[in-house]
C-alpha cells in the first residue's frame, strides 16, 4: 500500500487512489485550508491558501528530499513516499499572508452578511490569519448586483476563487459567469443580457466560500447559526438527491445538497432547492375531516377516533381499492397495504398517480433532473408487488373505479402541486366511502368522505428508492404542522401497533418478507444502498 | 567599445532589406534548402543544442533542450508558437527584427518547425506593433508564393503553415501558457505546470513556445554554423555545472537617459558600463547614472557601482537581479527619484497582473497603494518593511504564484528597497515629518495614478 507522510504521521492510501495533498492530509486528520479547490471542479491552484511543503522519501534509504519551495496542495499528487508538511513556520506564514491579502479589499461586513458563521474567509482568518491589520483601512462600501433570477452578487466580498465560473462551465455547461477586468479590479460578472439562469444556478451559492454569491430565496431570512441541519432526501423527482434540510423551530429555511457520490455528487437542482415552500403554505390541509352525512360539511375528527372510524367506514362499505402514492416511504406504503388487507383481505392495491413533467434533463457535469416528479415509484412498486401478483398502476386503478369494481377507496396523494382534474375525479363520487390523504384540497378530496392531511417530504421518516434503485433512509427534519398525524403514525396505529411509530421496525419486517429488500434489514448507510446489488447476489 | 559584426541586424539600413529578394541576396534561405534536403529533424535539434543557444525571451532556457522535451513519436499535431508579445517595458528588439528582417525570423521558424516536427506555427504578435504586422504578413505572403511555406516546402515532404495572431495588449500574454490560453481564445490566465507545454500545450497538444530573437538566432546558426555562434559570448563556468554558458550575439535595447538610445547587437557578456559608454555614448547631459535596469523592468536594478556586471545570462543574478531578461537596458540618471521609479514599476504590475493568484493580485495592488501613499507624503517606515515582505514572498520562486509575473513585480521592489533604502527613508521622513514612525494601519488614500 502506498504510504504518505503527513506532518510526520504515516498513513496508507489505496493503491488505485488518485489523491491530491489536501485529500491525503484529510485522511491523516489534517485540514489543509483551501478556497479555489473543489473536488467536483477542475484544479486552478490560484487561491494559494493550500500551499504546503512537500518532499519525497526514498523507498530504499528512507532519506527525505524536500522541494525547495511551497507548492499548492490541491495540484500536487500524493504518491507513495510523498512527504507533506502543513505545520511549518513557512506554511503558517504563507497562509497568514494569503489571508491578509484576501482581506485587503474585503469589506469585512460580516455583521450584515448572510455567510457569516459558515464563511471560510472568517474561519480561516481565525485559524490562520494575522493578528492585526497591516494594510491600509479602506472605507466601507458595498456593491451588489443581480446576476440572475436566483442569485445576487456582492461584488466586493468576492475573493476570486472562480469556483462559480468553473461550475457554470463544467457542470451546468451554461457558462454564464465570467471574470471581468484584471488584477485587483477583477470581478465576477455575467455578460449583459445573459443572466445566470439555469436549473443548477443555486449551487454557485453553496460553492462560494465567502458571502459574495447570495441566494435570493434565503437572503436575510435567518442567521445560519440558528439553523439546525437534518440529512434528508429531496422529494422533487425520482433522482432522490441527498440533501440537508436546514430549519429552525419547525420552519424550513433552505435546502442544501449533501455530498453523495452515488446520487447527486455535490449538487442539487433549483427545482429541488426551492421546492420546499409548499410545506409552509397556509392552504395546507391541517385536520382530519369526515363528511357529515346530512350535509356537505365536514366535521373535524380527533385522530384517535380517526383510527377506528376509518376502519369501520371502509369495512362497512365493501370492496376496497387503495392507491399507494409514490410520495410515501417504503414503510408507509407497506403499512398502508397491510392495513388495506386487514380491512378487506381482497383489497385492490395499486401504485398511485406518478406525476411527470417534460423529459429527463441532463447536464454536462453528469447531473440529471428526472421527468418523474416523485421520489419513490420504484419503492412503492416493490411494496405493492409484495401484496399483489399483478402490478396495478394508476390508470388500472382509475379503470377499476370507473367499472364499479370497488365500493370504497383510499387514495394517498401528498403531491406538492395540483395533480387531478374534475373529470378524472368524477367516478370517485359514486363510491360509498372515499378516503383521500393529500397536502392540499383537490377535486378528488372535495368528493371524499374522509379528507386527511398528508405530510411533506421534510416531515417524513423512512426510506425512498430512487430511479437507480438506491434506497436511502432519512429522518424527519421538521414536525408536521400542529394537528397533523403523519401517514406513518396513523397507519402504525391502525395496525394496532403499540408505542411510537418506529420506521426501523417496519423496515426490518419488510426486509424479512422479500429477498430483494433484505438489504434494508440493517442500518442503511448515509449514502444509501443499491437494491440491485442484493438481487444480483441472490440470483 | 565592444562590438561585433552585426549579424542579426544585418538588414538594418539596407534599402528594402525586409524583402525576400534582399534576404536571399544576403544568403538567406540557402541553409534552409540545404537542411531540408540533407538533414533530419534530429540533426537540427543537435545543431541548436551544440550551439548552446539559450532562449532570448527572458528565462534563458536552452532552446535545443526545450525541443527534446517533446514526446517522441507523437502522432501529432505538434504546435510551434512564436512569442512576439514583446511587452516588457524597455524592450523592442523583436520589433526591429520583425520590421527590418522578417524573413530571417521566418527562416528560423521553418527550421524550428522542421526540428520539432510541427506543421502549424502561430506567431503571437503584440497588439501595439502595426508595422510588424504589415511587414510580417507581407513576408509570409512572399514566403508562401516562393514555396517556403505551405505544402511541401521547396519540393520536399515537409509542410508548414504559419499564422499571424494579434494579441489584445496584455502583458500576461507574453507568459508562454498565458499566450497559449489566449491563442485558444480564452482569458490569458497562465496554466499550472506540470504539464508543461511540451507535453500538453496549445489545444492540449505538445507545443514549443520560442521567442522571435531565438528564431533569428536559429536561422543564423544554420547559416554560419555552431563554431561561429560559440565563438561569441561567455563560455560556461567550469566551476558551476548548472551554467550552460551564454553564447552568441544578443540584441540589447538601450533606452532611458543615454545619449544614443537604440537597439544594439553585441556579444553576450558585454558589461552595462561598456554598453552605456560605448554604444550609448554615455549618460545624457553629462550626468551620472543612478541605477540601471539590466533587462526589462522586472529584472530589478543595478546601482552605479554594479555597472561592470556582465550582461550575460548569469551576470545580473550575481548582484541580486532576477536575470538578463530581455536585455532591455534602461538608464536612470541621478536626478530621478527611486521612489518615482518604484511607483511606476508597481503601477505597471498592478495593472498587468492577471489576477489569478491571490499573492500577486493583491500584492501588486497593495504595493502600488503604499507607493501612492508614500508619494502623497503619508509614508511610514513600516511601509518599507511591508514592501520588502511583499517583494520577498510573491512569485513563482517562493512558490506562491503560478507564473513568473509576480517575480517580475517583486524584483524591482526588492532591489529598490534593498539597494536604495536610504533614499526611501529620507523621502519618507522629509515628506511625512509627523507620521513616518506610525506603525498602526492607516486609512487608505484613493489611488489616482493607477490606470
Amino acid at each position: 500500500m502506498p504510504t504518505v507522510i503527513v506532518d510526520g504521521k504515516e498513513i496508507e492510501i489505496g493503491a488505485q487512489e488518485r489523491l491530491n495533498c489536501i485529500e491525503a492530509a484529510r485522511l491523516a486528520g489534517v485540514e489543509i485550508p483551501h478556497y479555489c479547490w473543489h473536488p467536483g471542479l477542475s484544479v486552478v491552484a490560484s487561491c494559494r491558501m493550500c500551499l504546503v511543503e512537500t518532499g519525497s522519501r526514498d523507498p530504499a534509504t528512507g532519506k527525505v528530499t524536500m522541494v525547495p519551495k511551497l507548492v499548492p496542495g490541491c495540484q500536487t499528487p500524493a504518491r507513495d513516499g510523498t512527504v507533506i508538511v502543513t505545520d511549518s513556520q513557512l506554511v503558517k506564514d504563507s497562509r497568514a499572508r494569503v489571508e491578509e491579502a484576501l482581506l485587503i479589499d474585503h469589506p469585512i461586513d460580516c455583521s450584515i452578511c448572510d455567510k457569516a458563521g459558515e464563511c471560510l474567509l472568517q474561519d480561516y482568518h481565525f485559524e490562520h490569519g494575522q493578528p492585526e491589520r497591516r494594510a491600509d483601512i479602506n472605507p466601507f462600501h458595498s456593491q451588489r448586483r443581480d446576476v440572475g433570477p436566483t442569485v445576487t452578487l456582492f461584488v466586493d466580498r468576492c475573493i476570486m476563487c472562480t469556483r462559480c465560473v468553473r461550475f457554470t462551465r463544467e457542470v451546468s455547461g451554461t457558462s454564464e459567469l465570467m471574470v471581468a477586468n484584471r488584477g485587483a479590479k477583477e470581478e465576477i460578472d455575467v455578460f449583459p443580457g445573459f443572466p445566470l439562469d439555469n436549473k443548477l444556478s443555486g449551487n454557485v451559492v453553496d460553492l462560494c466560500p465567502v458571502g459574495a454569491l447570495g441566494d435570493k430565496d434565503f437572503l436575510y431570512q435567518q442567521r445560519v447559526w440558528f439553523l439546525k441541519r437534518e440529512a434528508n432526501v429531496c422529494g422533487g423527482c425520482s433522482a432522490g438527491c441527498s440533501i440537508v434540510t436546514e430549519h429552525n423551530q419547525d420552519t424550513v429555511y433552505r435546502l442544501k445538497p449533501r455530498e453523495n457520490p452515488h446520487v447527486n455528487k455535490w449538487w442539487i437542482c433549483d427545482d429541488g432547492r426551492y421546492g420546499w415552500h409548499h410545506l409552509h403554505d397556509p392552504s395546507r390541509l391541517l385536520a382530519a375531516g369526515r363528511l357529515v352525512s346530512s350535509a356537505a360539511e365536514r366535521e373535524t375528527v380527533e385522530w384517535p377516533a380517526v383510527v377506528t372510524r376509518i376502519r369501520d367506514d371502509l369495512k362497512s362499505a365493501g370492496r376496497l381499492a387503495v392507491a399507494v402514492s409514490p410520495m410515501l416511504t417504503l414503510e408507509e406504503a407497506w403499512m398502508l397495504c397491510a392495513v388495506a388487507r386487514s380491512i378487506d383481505p381482497r383489497a385492490y392495491l395499486a401504485v398511485g398517480h406518478v406525476p411527470t413533467s417534460g423529459t429527463d434533463q441532463s447536464f454536462p457535469g453528469g447531473f440529471t433532473i428526472r421527468a418523474e416528479k416523485c421520489p419513490n415509484r420504484i419503492g412503492v412498486e416493490a411494496i405493492v408487488g409484495l401484496f399483489e401478483t399483478d402490478l396495478h398502476r394508476w390508470h388500472n386503478f382509475l379503470d377499476h373505479i370507473r367499472q364499479g369494481q370497488a365500493d370504497a377507496a383510499w387514495v394517498t396523494a401528498a403531491y406538492p402541486g395540483s395533480w387531478i382534474d374534475d373529470s378524472t375525479a368524477e367516478p370517485f363520487g359514486k363510491l360509498r366511502s372515499l378516503v383521500v390523504q393529500d397536502l392540499f384540497e383537490s377535486p378528488l378530496s372535495r368528493l371524499a368522505t374522509w379528507q386527511l392531511p398528508a405530510t411533506g417530504f421534510a416531515e417524513r421518516t423512512g426510506t425512498w428508492v430512487n430511479v437507480a434503485h438506491r434506497a436511502q433512509t432519512f429522518a424527519a427534519a421538521v414536525r408536521a404542522p400542529a394537528g397533523v398525524w403523519p401517514e406513518g403514525r396513523l397507519l402504525w396505529n391502525m395496525l394496532g401497533r403499540r408505542g411510537l411509530y418506529d420506521p426501523a421496525a417496519v423496515r426490518r419486517q419488510i426486509a424479512e418478507s422479500a429477498v430483494s429488500l433484505a438489504v434494508l434489514a440493517g442500518d442503511v448507510p448515509p449514502n444509501g444502498v443499491d437494491l440491485r446489488v442484493n438481487q444480483i447476489a441472490s440470483a | 567599445m565592444v562590438t561585433s559584426q552585426p549579424v542579426l541586424l544585418e538588414a538594418v539600413g539596407v534599402p528594402d532589406g525586409h524583402s525576400l529578394q534582399s534576404y536571399r541576396s544576403r544568403g538567406g534561405y540557402a541553409p534552409l534548402e540545404r537542411i531540408l534536403k540533407e538533414k533530419q529533424p534530429v540533426d537540427v535539434i543537435d545543431l541548436v543544442k551544440a550551439s548552446g543557444l539559450r532562449g532570448r525571451g527572458g528565462a534563458g532556457f536552452p532552446t535545443g533542450l526545450k525541443w527534446t522535451f517533446l514526446p517522441k513519436d507523437h502522432p501529432g499535431p505538434i504546435y510551434l508558437c512564436i512569442n512576439a508579445d514583446e511587452s516588457e517595458p524597455g524592450t523592442f528588439n523583436n520589433r526591429i527584427l520583425m520590421e527590418d528582417d522578417p524573413h530571417q525570423v521566418i527562416e528560423g521558424i521553418i527550421l524550428s518547425a522542421y526540428a520539432t516536427r510541427a506543421t502549424t506555427a502561430y506567431l503571437y504578435l503584440r497588439y501595439e506593433y502595426p508595422q510588424s504586422w504589415d511587414r510580417l504578413q507581407a513576408a509570409i505572403d512572399e514566403a508562401y508564393a516562393a514555396g517556403l511555406l505551405g505544402k511541401n516546402i521547396l519540393g520536399g515532404s515537409f509542410s508548414l503553415d504559419l499564422y499571424l495572431h494579434r494579441g489584445a495588449a496584455a502583458y500576461i500574454c507574453g507568459e508562454e501558457t498565458g499566450l497559449i490560453e489566449s491563442l485558444e481564445g480564452k482569458r490569458a490566465w497562465p496554466r499550472i505546470k506540470p504539464p508543461f507545454p511540451a507535453i500538453e500545450g496549445l489545444f492540449r497538444k505538445p507545443t514549443v513556445v520560442n521567442n522571435i530573437e531565438t528564431m533569428a538566432c536559429v536561422a543564423q546558426i544554420a547559416r554560419r554554423g555552431v563554431d561561429w555562434f560559440r565563438s561569441i559570448g561567455v563560455p560556461a563556468d567550469p566551476n558551476n555545472p548548472r551554467d550552460p554558458g551564454s553564447y552568441g550575439p544578443k540584441l540589447y535595447c538601450l533606452s532611458g537617459h543615454v545619449e544614443r538610445p537604440g537597439c544594439y547587437e553585441a556579444p553576450l557578456g558585454i558589461t552595462a558600463r561598456q554598453l552605456i559608454e560605448g554604444q550609448g555614448g554615455g549618460v545624457w547631459k553629462g550626468r551620472k547614472a543612478k541605477a540601471v535596469i539590466p533587462g526589462g523592468i522586472s529584472m530589478g536594478l543595478l546601482t552605479e557601482a554594479e555597472l561592470d556586471t556582465p550582461l550575460d545570462f548569469a551576470g545580473p543574478g550575481k548582484v541580486g537581479c532576477l536575470g538578463l531578461g530581455t536585455a532591455a537596458v534602461v538608464v536612470i540618471d541621478d536626478t530621478v527619484s527611486i521612489v518615482d521609479f518604484l511607483h511606476n514599476s508597481c503601477r505597471f504590475f498592478a495593472h498587468e497582473s492577471c489576477g489569478q493568484c491571490t499573492p500577486c493580485r493583491e500584492g501588486t495592488a497593495w504595493s502600488l497603494r503604499m507607493l501612492e501613499r508614500i508619494r502623497a507624503g503619508k509614508g511610514r517606515l513600516k511601509d518599507l518593511e511591508l514592501l520588502a515582505e511583499i517583494g520577498n514572498t510573491m512569485g513563482m520562486m517562493p512558490g506562491s504564484t503560478i507564473c513568473g509575473l509576480a517575480d517580475g513585480a517583486a524584483w524591482p521592489i526588492k532591489n529598490a528597497i534593498k539597494k536604495f533604502r536610504g533614499e526611501f527613508e529620507d523621502y519618507i521622513k522629509h515628506s511625512n515629518p509627523n507620521g513616518w514612525m506610525v506603525t498602526d494601519a492607516v486609512r487608505a488614500l484613493p489611488v489616482i495614478n493607477g490606470h
